[in-house]
């Protein structure tokens, strides 16, 4: 294993700019989740890693040699592809030891590590089928198999597991973070989905327009969001923002609330009419029984997960969402009285985070 | 029957009715030909009929045995050939370079000439005086100059190379589409398991390609037996027969000797032969052969 440093990467097609001078690195046996949307250019990065595109400029380090002008084949990386791209020809076996026989390793050798990655994947009985034989998630299994085979110093997963049901996707989390704990691998993997970043992720970078907008632990991305993309981005439901301006008395005022910031508010923000906006996640959101409420609103629906209940309040024309536990009694038309809880208020001014 | 399945039936039947007029007609009116004899040069001996005579005369008939000798060699050379050539064009049309779409229509040209223009046009390459192929070879030398469809084996090259240029692009075109249904993605993976080029030729577009390859192969054996035009006008089946293959040696018997009944048969013998292949063809399809990744 390796680590991979990657240094003002660029990419642009034509005159758009995909990926705008990129920097980041990788330890040796991190997992490291690039997160973003799609068309955020996380997709061309993982590529250019892997040398299937190029990058108009910058440098790739795998461990200690530098890999950028390397052809895929030389680089000592494995990508396993959103599609698979397992080989419709060739069994399971052929499909994993492919890149044994092209590389001219010996025939007991590649046995013995056909059969040691079988073993490890559990794809024992099914080494003599085709990939057009498999359920979805065998052939996923043969296209991580696929990669571990040649012990390579870095994997690229590209939304490796977006192409199977959900239950299987959550089996298949699992499995990949067992993976990565016994193999000790460095991984750099592309996702959409936030629940695998947070899962698997040692580290998430999170890229919007080709650019880095965090990069942490994810309880540092969920909890601390850096700027407004990341808060919106990051979380299920989504983070409530309202627009305002602070008061003299540290009052934040919004259109159709009011939050106390006094405390959390950093010095050198100027009170009045510094414009700000406020985020605060749904689970934050609580029924304020007495004392002073910083939302009042209407129920308009709630939304029973059976382990959660998703309320969404209307005030003042716009809504915010609650996530609330499922003996809540809230009833759609009721009203509400809403309050944040201690400290779990995101204070963002002009896009970025400020105050603690 | 349901109104979309009648209203089906109106729109089937135009066709239906070409193709039984100008395919399912003849078909059977030779095969009852095939069966009588009848010459029309001594038409006082009538429409005779006379079973499978004609069959078993042709069984025995050393020019027919000799035509479907020529025949194979013509339809197994320009085969091969076709689907060879054709390969090597559609590997080269599938990568990217400037002016591809402007090569990729050329390379149908050849195809889109009516074959009796484009073998007039080698009969004139091969003339024996003034054809292009003699000056690449002799030069001006013109009293070196040989007549290359006089000579048996340089005839039968001639309507090959000629066929195998007229019809390979053919062949490209259904490897090309085979080609393309081969994702990038499984040449990036190999790219990255290690494979050079040659290798992922031979292990990942070869094999994958199979399918498409016998397609064109099986087209071009289909079609490859029913030559006639090219012979007509380069070689007229000469010299001495030489080039003689069975549907030119049929049209001869029928049209130039006035054999109705025997160059029937020989029509049906062709036809048979194409229809099993046809048959063939279609149980491939049906055992899934012709589906990428299904044979080995």
């Amino acid at each position: 294993m390796a680590s991979l440093t990657v240094q003002n990467i660029s990419k642009s097609f034509g005159q758009a700019g995909v990926i705008k001078n990129l920097s980041f690195e990788v330890r040796d046996g991190e997992f490291c989740v690039l997160l973003g949307p799609s068309g955020c250019g996380k997709t061309t990065l993982l590529r250019i890693i892997a040398g299937l595109e190029e990058a108009s400029g910058g440098t790739i380090v795998i461990g200690d040699r530098r890999v950028d002008t390397l052809a895929p084949r030389d680089r000592d990386l494995a990508f396993v592809f959103q599609t698979y791209a397992l080989y419709p020809h060739l069994t399971v076996a052929e499909n994993l030891a492919f890149t044994l026989e092209v590389r001219g390793a010996a025939r007991a050798e590649i046995r013995r590590r056909v059969d040691e990655t079988a073993k490890t994947l559990g794809l024992d009985g099914l080494l003599a089928r085709k990939p057009r034989e498999l359920s979805g998630g065998q052939r996923q299994r043969v296209a991580v198999g696929r990669a571990i085979i040649r012990h390579p110093k870095l994997f690229l997963f590209d939304e490796p597991l977006s192409n199977l049901d959900a239950a299987l996707r959550g089996e298949m989390r699992g499995e990949l973070a067992r993976l990565h704990k016994r193999l000790g691998a460095t991984i750099l993997y592309v996702t959409h989905d936030q629940a695998e970043a947070m899962t698997l992720a040692d580290k998430i970078i999170v890229l919007d327009r080709g650019a880095i907008q965090q990069t942490g632990a994810p309880a540092e991305i969920y909890h601390a969001p850096a700027n407004l993309f990341v808060a919106g981005f990051v979380g299920s439901p989504r983070m409530n923002f309202a627009e305002g301006a602070v008061n003299g008395a540290g009052l934040f005022i919004g259109e159709d609330c009011r939050f106390d910031v006094s405390e959390m508010l950093p010095d050198n923000v100027k009170r009045g009419d510094t414009p700000l906006t406020i985020g605060i996640r749904p689970e934050d959101l609580t029924i304020a029984a007495d004392g002073p409420a910083a939302i009042e609103g209407r129920v308009e629906i709630v939304e029973d997960l059976g382990s959660d209940k998703f309320v969404h309040v209307a005030s003042a024309g716009r809504g915010w969402v609650a996530r609330m536990a499922p003996e809540a009694p809230l009833k759609p038309g009721g009203a509400v009285r809403l309050r944040a809880a201690d400290g779990k208020l995101h204070i963002f001014h002009s896009g970025r985070r400020i105050g603690r | 029957m349901k109104r979309a399945d009648r209203a089906a039936v109106w729109f089937v039947l135009p066709s239906l009715f070409l193709v039984a007029l100008f395919s399912i007609y003849p078909i059977c009116a030779s095969v009852r030909l095939g069966f009588y004899r009848t010459i029309l040069m001594l038409p006082w001996l009538g429409e005779k009929f006379v079973g499978l005579e004609n069959y078993a005369d042709l069984a025995t008939d050393a020019v027919a045995l000799q035509s479907l000798g020529v025949t194979l060699l013509f339809v197994g050379a320009s085969a091969t050939m076709e689907v060879l050539v054709g390969a090597g064009m559609a590997l080269l049309l599938n990568e990217s370079f400037r002016g591809r779409g402007l090569v990729r229509a050329a390379v149908l040209v050849p195809w889109a000439i009516p074959t009796v223009v484009s073998s007039q046009m080698w009969r004139y390459i091969f003339n024996y005086r003034y054809g292009l192929f003699n000056f690449l070879v002799f030069g001006r030398d013109t009293s070196r100059y040989i007549a290359p469809l006089a000579e048996p084996w340089l005839a039968r090259a001639a309507i090959i190379f000629a066929d195998v240029w007229k019809t390979s692009s053919f062949a490209a075109l259904i490897v090309l589409a085979g080609l393309q249904t081969i994702p990038d993605e499984l040449y990036e993976a190999a790219e990255v398991d290690g494979a050079g080029a040659w290798q992922k030729l031979r292990r990942i577009t070869l094999p994958l390609l199979k399918p498409a390859l016998l397609l064109a192969l099986l087209f071009r054996t289909i079609d490859a037996f029913k030559v006639f035009d090219l012979v007509f006008v380069m070689t007229q089946g000469g010299p001495a027969d030489a080039t003689n293959v069975l549907q030119f040696y049929g049209y001869k018997k029928i049209f130039a000797e006035g054999m109705i009944g025997y160059g029937s048969a020989i029509a049906v013998g062709v036809f048979l032969i194409s229809l099993a292949l046809a048959l063939l063809y279609i149980r491939l399809i049906g055992a899934r052969v012709l589906e990428p990744g299904a044979a080995r």
